[in-house]
């Protein structure tokens, strides 16, 4: 190599015209919803640097309240104008879609932000310390636990009101993951609203230490998992020369326009198709905790705070599922014959192994978790069914399950004794007697989990078997089933527990929440049953919204 | 005219619901008010007949279509009447006995403090009587035959403080379930075959479809015609029955509602025209109760007892004379009606009887009574004549058209049927003669009244003073005013009926009729009904009017005591029925527990051991996840491969 051409590779010869990268046609309207909430994250950091402490809760919730909301009403209105059919297409220059899944993914991810802020801004149900009220995040999350300077903290009354702009980090990151139309912007957007889970799950204020360690787990697998789905992404860019997803669908179907000169050598080569296909699809799998990229899943949810375990269950699985669908419908419907069988065996194990796993759990939020992959089992005999019923099943799947999730997390954190939730299963015996509203609120999110008619639960799953039968997937509704009958063993016996066993005379206690825990939970309700009753409303809306742009 | 029908109904309907709801205010007025709209509804039936009997045969029938019960496509259940010569038959039966026993039952329940809530039950009675009779499809017909049925129920068990009673009532209910099965079998059959349960469609259609389908629904409908009315097999119930008050033995288990099988057999004929083998068990059906019921009237030394014994037979003949198919639809019907005045008559004279015997029933504790009640010895002589077949009188008329009509039946089955008949006829004076001997002649072998608290079996209101000899007396009017009524009927009916084929051109239109010709000539037969009846009387005075009758009953032959137990039904039923339904109720515990419990109980603790074997992978340790998560992995991106090249 002469001297010259090294010198040309980092400078140009002044003649040489200047290939000006064109400046990006963003449609901001298009967008809203998310710069919104990204946005109102921005400010939210802000705040923390320049608000007062004590008026930075008050201004934190407002915020991402204000943000969440006017998000909403921004899907709604893109929804009304038509963004979900008909003006459906490709915005920021082939990065994100705009079509139906993605505002109906997009709205109900907000939904459940918002009752996520109102469970995260609890702070009447731990005793004041100092005189100042606490929420479920520690004072100082970077102080060791029982450590002086942690007390210093919790006297000096300080909050970790850093969640807030954290929890809408996240949200931001999966407005994006459920529409991001090329694999770049996919995995951007996985970290986008991964890592500021990591930091959530390890912020609680009691058993901070369990809580750590949920932290670190969860971080250690998903960095591996997002390795896995990097390397996918590399080797799908080698198959087709792009990572737009349109233009990989297009190389699979053989229907491409131009062949990258570069790239001449490995694209088409079906190895690096099905290999990439299965490391991509692997890493999201881990996010949905589908069986065997489960593990993560009890620890974490056992060990985050209550009301992060919530948010994280409904809103995670929402996006992940979202973008799952997106790439399984407009990448690969082409490489379906190849993916369908894996997907099968993946979904039988994970509906039978969450259910059976359950049966012996005996810590509340574990046995919620694994019930969490039970579910995912089911969601993914929707997404294997490859028809626009199995898309919009899955929709209203999502949107009921994250509803009946939260609810279902929020009165976890109403159970509470010494130190703190009361999460052991012996403990929530005879809890009908003492507080039957609060139990039987639980048991009716209890029965929506385990498909009881007259809940959501129950539409939801019809609406997924039916889809996978209809879609030739017969043995999967078979197991389903069973599985479902497996999983309503131990929803039941939590009924049983509450209604039909003696109160303990130690027993926890349930606390008295404020307005913000009892709309979370209300609102959990009312959907569950309003779903449950009459779902034939929302069952059309995720039909309309059950076209992916391509 | 159409629109009285379901009047006929609404009367007694209503009188039920306003007594049985009305609330102790009406306990004052409460006979009368059910009286008074039993009456009405006779009154309505008396209209409807005469406007019946002034149209031209064919043209008689009418109906009345109240409303659509189950408007349900491909399945049209309608609340509709049919008014016609059986079912105004019928009509005139149960709201002419009906009323008569309402009236009677003003003096009978006087002392009762439960006297509304009885006549309430009556008018239930009636409605639902009414309404299976008039209904004009099998489905209204089915609400109709419950409706009686619980109404029989709650008569029987009125007494509910006994608990004698309350077995008795819970025994009826049982055993009729049985018959009410078949019934409601039968009606799904039509359906299944019909595609409709309404008479006309059903009974027109027989011709196009097979003769096993028909033979099914045929046995099915004799089910349930055992169970209503007592014909073997499910006849167990009805002696127990005479617990309850009497006027309910007259009016229901005796005129009226044991006899709702005979009309759902003449009712269904053209079924069984068509199913001869079902038609053939009816006969044996009818053949063997008639001797049945007979030889437990022999026995018994409770009046009211051998009554039902002798209802059992009666009925018989009638259910006999129904599988004879058109030879002797006509003559089943004659016979329910004159048995329902007779029968009824000897009821109320039982009942009368009892009355004056401080509610003494064993008959080996009456005698001579016929000087101290004469009106009721009267009645109830008539009634007597009546039913034995004394020349002349209503039985004569309608029993040997039936021998003669089972003789007619032709060959072997025509003479052993007809041979049976007679026997009957023999058998029935015999017992007869014996419960009219044993209660109105003879000594007096009155015995003082039983300690009540000892004996509870003595009805409510009645003054019994433990110790004190009964004082014979005369009812009062309204109680033998229907009684002479209906001796009346007895006497005079079957002439009626008879003379000049009245009833035979009343019936044909509706239940055809065929001349039966006997193998011997009908002269000859009835002579022999004559000869045997006299037989009997003769036998039954030779041991019960000239010996003294033992106060206490001798051990007597092995056939008797065998018909006191009622031919051991009791004791079948309990080997056969109830223990073998113990031993399959025991089995299928047996089988639920180890088998089904077990493959449940395996099952669940087969799925716990997996859970909690599966946990254990779950250990904590993040790099044991990354590793299960990098075979996952290895696994998924294999499996890939893997379909490709497959």
């Amino acid at each position: 190599m002469s001297a010259s051409a090294v010198h040309s590779l980092w400078t140009t010869a002044a003649t040489d015209p200047i290939d000006k990268i064109g400046a990006p046609d963003i449609e901001y309207g298009q967008l809203s919803p998310t710069l919104i909430v990204i946005g109102a994250a921005i400010i939210g950091i802000l705040i923390e640097a320049f608000v007062p402490r004590k008026i930075r809760y008050y201004a934190q919730v407002f915020v991402s309240v204000v943000a969440l909301a006017a998000a909403f009403a921004a899907v709604v209105a893109l929804a009304a104008g038509g963004y979900g059919t008909t003006k459906a297409g490709i915005a920021a220059m082939g990065a994100i879609a705009v079509d139906g899944p993605a505002l109906f993914l997009q709205g109900t991810i907000l939904l459940a932000g918002i009752l996520g802020v109102f469970t995260f801004a609890e702070r009447r149900l731990d005793p004041a310390a100092h005189g100042n009220k606490v929420d479920s995040f520690a004072a100082q999350a970077a102080s060791v636990p029982g450590s002086d300077s942690e007390k210093a903290a919790v006297k000096a009354g300080f909050a970790t009101t850093e969640v807030f702009p954290l929890l809408l980090f996240a949200i931001g990151g999966m407005l994006i993951f459920p529409a991001a139309n090329d694999l770049l912007t996919l995995f951007i957007a996985l970290e986008v609203f991964s890592l500021p889970l990591y930091l959530l799950c390890a912020v609680a204020r009691r058993k901070r230490l369990m809580s750590q360690e949920a932290a670190v787990k969860y971080f250690l697998l998903g960095a591996f998992a997002s390795a896995f789905t990097l390397f996918g992404i590399a080797l799908l860019y080698g198959y087709a020369g792009s990572v737009s997803y349109a233009t990989i669908a297009q190389v699979v179907d053989g229907t491409v326009a131009e062949i990258t000169p570069a790239l001449a050598g490995t694209m088409g080569n079906d190895a690096l198709l099905l290999i990439g296909t299965a490391m991509v699809v692997m890493g999201l799998l881990f996010k949905v905790g589908a069986v065997p990229f489960h593990m993560w899943t009890p620890d974490v949810y056992q060990g985050a705070p209550t009301p992060v375990t919530g948010f994280m269950a409904a809103a995670t699985k929402v996006a992940a599922f979202g973008a799952l669908l997106r790439l399984l419908y407009v990448v690969l419907p082409g490489l379906r014959w190849d993916w369908r069988p894996v997907m099968w065996a993946v979904a039988i194990v994970t509906m039978l192994g969450g259910a059976i796993v359950a049966i012996t759990q005996t810590d509340i939020k574990r046995l919620l978790a694994y019930s969490s992959i039970a579910h995912a089992g089911f969601i993914l005999a929707g997404v294997i069914a490859t028809s626009p019923d199995g898309v919009s099943s899955v929709l209203f799947y999502l949107g009921a399950y994250s509803f009946v999730t939260i609810g279902a997390f929020a009165v976890v954190t109403l159970v509470r004794d010494a130190g703190g939730e009361a999460t052991h299963l012996s403990k929530w015996a005879g809890l009908g007697r003492r507080s039957p509203l609060v139990a039987a609120v639980f048991a009716v999110f209890l029965l929506a989990f385990a498909g009881i008619p007259l809940t959501s639960g129950f539409a939801g799953k019809f609406a997924v078997f039916k889809a996978a039968a209809e879609g030739g997937a017969g043995a999967i509704v078979v197991v389903g089933v069973i599985s479902s009958a497996i999983a309503a063993f131990f929803y039941i016996r939590v009924i049983v527990l509450m209604f039909f066993s003696e109160p303990r005379p130690e027993g926890p206690t349930v606390a008295v929440p404020s307005p913000l825990t009892m709309t979370a939970i209300g609102v959990g309700v009312v959907v569950t049953l309003v779903l449950g009753v009459a779902p034939q409303y929302f069952l059309d809306l995720a039909g309309q919204a059950g076209t992916f742009v391509r | 005219m159409e629109n009285l029908i379901a009047l006929l109904v609404a009367a007694p309907l209503l009188g039920a619901a306003v007594l049985l709801c009305g609330g102790r205010r009406l306990d004052a007025v409460g006979h009368w008010l059910g009286t008074a709209l039993a009456a009405a509804s006779f009154v309505i039936g008396v209209v409807l007949f005469a406007d019946m009997a002034g149209k031209d045969a064919e043209h008689r029938e009418i109906g009345q279509h109240l409303f659509s019960w189950i408007p349900v496509e491909g399945f049209q259940a309608d609340v509709a009447f049919q008014l016609d010569q059986l079912s105004m038959t019928f009509v005139l039966l149960i709201t002419g006995v009906g009323s008569l026993i309402h009236v009677y039952s003003i003096g009978y329940m006087e002392h009762d403090e439960r006297r509304r809530r009885f006549f309430g039950y009556l008018n239930l009675f009636l409605a639902a009587m009414l309404l299976l009779v008039l209904a004009d499809n099998y489905l209204l017909l089915y609400v109709g035959w419950e409706g009686v049925g619980l109404a029989s129920y709650l008569l029987i068990g009125f007494w509910q403080h006994k608990p004698s009673a309350a077995t008795a009532a819970k025994k009826a209910f049982l055993v009729n379930r049985v018959g009410d099965m078949g019934l409601s079998i039968a009606i799904m059959l039509m359906f299944t075959t019909f595609g409709t349960f309404a008479f006309g469609p059903v009974l027109e259609s027989t011709g196009e479809t097979s003769e096993g389908m028909l033979t099914a629904i045929g046995l099915m409908l004799l089910l349930a015609a055992c169970g209503k009315s007592a014909q073997v097999p499910l006849q167990s119930w009805l002696g127990d029955a005479m617990e309850g008050p009497t006027p309910v033995s007259a009016l229901i288990h005796a005129a009226t509602m044991v006899t709702a099988g005979v009309y759902l057999i003449v009712r269904s004929g053209e079924i069984f025209n068509a199913a001869p083998d079902a038609q053939l068990a009816v006969t044996v059906v009818g053949a063997v109760t008639l001797l049945f019921g007979a030889i437990v009237g022999c026995a018994k030394d409770d009046i009211k007892k051998a009554l039902a014994g002798s209802t059992m037979s009666q009925i018989g003949y009638m259910i006999l004379a129904a599988g004879l198919g058109p030879i002797g639809y006509v003559f089943a019907i004659m016979h329910l009606v004159t048995h329902g005045f007779f029968k009824a008559g000897l009821f109320l004279g039982a009942g009368s009887v009892m009355h004056g015997m401080n509610d003494e029933v064993d008959m080996r504790k009456y005698g001579g009574l016929r000087k101290y009640m004469p009106v009721t010895f009267v009645t109830f002589g008539l009634g007597y004549l009546a039913i034995i077949g004394f020349p002349g009188l209503s039985g004569f008329f309608s029993k040997d058209k039936i021998i003669e009509a089972a003789f007619a039946k032709g060959g072997t089955e025509g003479w052993i049927l007809g041979g049976v008949a007679l026997l009957g006829a023999a058998i029935t004076a015999f017992y007869m003669t014996r419960v009219m001997l044993m209660t109105f002649f003879g000594e007096e072998r009155w015995q003082p009244a039983p300690d009540p608290d000892k004996a509870p079996s003595v009805e409510p209101g009645i003054e019994v003073h433990p110790g004190e000899m009964p004082h014979p007396h005369e009812s009062p009017k309204v109680m033998t005013i229907p009684m002479i009524v209906l001796a009346v009927g007895s006497v005079f009916g079957g002439a009626f009926f008879s003379i000049g084929d009245r009833f035979i051109h009343w019936l044909e239109p509706v239940t055809d009729h065929a001349h039966g010709h006997p193998p011997i000539s009908a002269l000859a037969v009835t002579m022999s009904t004559v000869a045997v009846m006299v037989i009997g009387v003769g036998l039954a005075w030779l041991q019960y009017g000239r010996r003294p009758v033992p106060v206490v009953a001798p051990r007597g032959s092995l056939l008797t005591r065998a018909a006191r137990r009622d031919l051991l039904q009791d004791d079948f039923n309990h080997v056969v029925l109830v223990r073998g339904g113990e031993h399959l109720t025991r089995s299928l515990v047996y089988v639920d527990h180890t088998l089904v419990d077990g493959v449940v109980n395996g099952t669940a603790a087969t799925m716990g051991g997996l859970s909690g074997r599966l946990r254990r992978i779950q250990n904590g340790y993040a790099r044991s996840y990354a590793v299960s998560m990098f075979g996952g992995a290895a696994i998924l991106i294999a499996a890939t491969l893997l379909m490709r090249a497959v």
